[in-house]
């Protein structure tokens, strides 16, 4: 195990509240973020950026959901969200939700569900 | 470091056309939601943390934000590709009582849940069945069979839990993945002849 680089606990919320600079949510286009959502880089880091959006676009070059980047980063969604926020608003990366079973006023997405049943039986 | 995939303004982004749909894990605590994320998962599942933030009058605080508490919950979660270009990602819901006033937005957007049941302790996935009616998210029923489990007809059991005649009742082992696979297959399966009944009845 390596010494830590402060005294403080990197894990605790000043950490939290430094990475997102004290916001506490995200507003706009990641509000509706699902832990599902997959997100996909648009753009490459540049020169200068917040460490940990660096690290986001270099994850995403390969769509990955919202869970499975919170897990690799070690931060709790509504941190996460913040931080994607940043970038969604400056698109550097897309959001892609989760397809719903069905949408309002569409109804019911048969083609959707024969794809995920024959996925499901190739296992 | 290697950018060969960016810089190259007008390309798609990277991932095409991926997508992905979201299948929860739900029941009561200790009926094996954990193992059957595990075991049908194709990644090693993950752990993420939600932090929900709730008004309350409860002893939370934190600094600055007194007048509201932060609780900290974890979902177990795992993956399947069921293609080159669909993701399924299933979530094991929390299990312990304190934590279902947040399922409200847990199930949004999901396909639909399986709602694990340990038949040696029938009442704990009671509420969990409560909530999938009340939030009218589609579900089945799935009796976890633990090695000391009695033998109980799916009948009997479809009785004591009082679970309508058409929402399917499977038995399974959480812990082996074709039969896990199965579930998630009746799941599809109760998605499409609902959505049936749905069409004809327009």
């Amino acid at each position: 195990m390596s010494a830590p680089r402060r005294p403080t606990n990197p894990s605790g919320l000043e950490r939290y509240y430094v990475l997102t600079r004290g916001r506490s949510g995200p507003g706009g286009s990641a509000s509706s973020l699902d832990v599902a959502t997959l997100i996909v880089s648009v753009t490459a880091p540049a020169p200068g950026m917040q460490h940990e959006h660096e690290d986001i676009l270099r994850r995403c070059r390969d769509p990955l959901s919202v869970a499975e980047l919170g897990a690799h980063l070690g931060l709790p969604f509504n941190i996460l969200a913040v931080l994607l926020a940043d970038l969604l608003e400056a698109g550097r990366v897309e959001a892609r939700d989760p397809i719903p079973a069905h949408d309002a006023g569409r109804g019911p997405d048969l083609a959707l569900l024969e794809e995920v049943l024959s996925g499901l039986e190739r296992l | 470091m290697d950018l060969n995939g960016f810089d190259h303004p007008g390309r798609p982004a990277a991932g095409g056309t991926t997508r992905s749909v979201k299948v929860m894990i739900a029941g009561g605590f200790g009926t094996g939601k954990t193992t059957m994320v595990r075991s049908v998962s194709d990644i090693k599942p993950l752990t993420t943390e939600e932090t929900l933030t709730q008004a309350s009058a409860d002893d939370d605080h934190l600094i600055g934000v007194a007048d509201k508490t932060e609780t900290t919950v974890s979902l177990d979660f795992g993956k399947i590709s069921l293609n080159d270009s669909l993701m399924l990602y299933l979530f094991g819901t929390p299990g312990q009582e304190r934590f279902w006033f947040l399922w409200n937005g847990l199930f949004e957007g999901a396909l639909g849940a399986v709602v694990l049941v340990d038949t040696r302790r029938l009442a704990s996935s009671f509420r969990a069945i409560e909530e999938m009616e009340r939030q009218d998210v589609p579900f089945v029923v799935a009796l976890n069979v633990f090695p000391d489990s009695k033998e109980y007809p799916v009948e009997e059991i479809r009785d004591a839990l009082d679970i309508p005649a058409h929402i399917p009742v499977v038995a399974c082992d959480a812990r082996d993945r074709a039969s896990s696979r199965d579930v998630l297959v009746a799941l599809i399966h109760h998605l499409k002849d609902r959505s049936a009944v749905a069409l004809e009845s327009r």
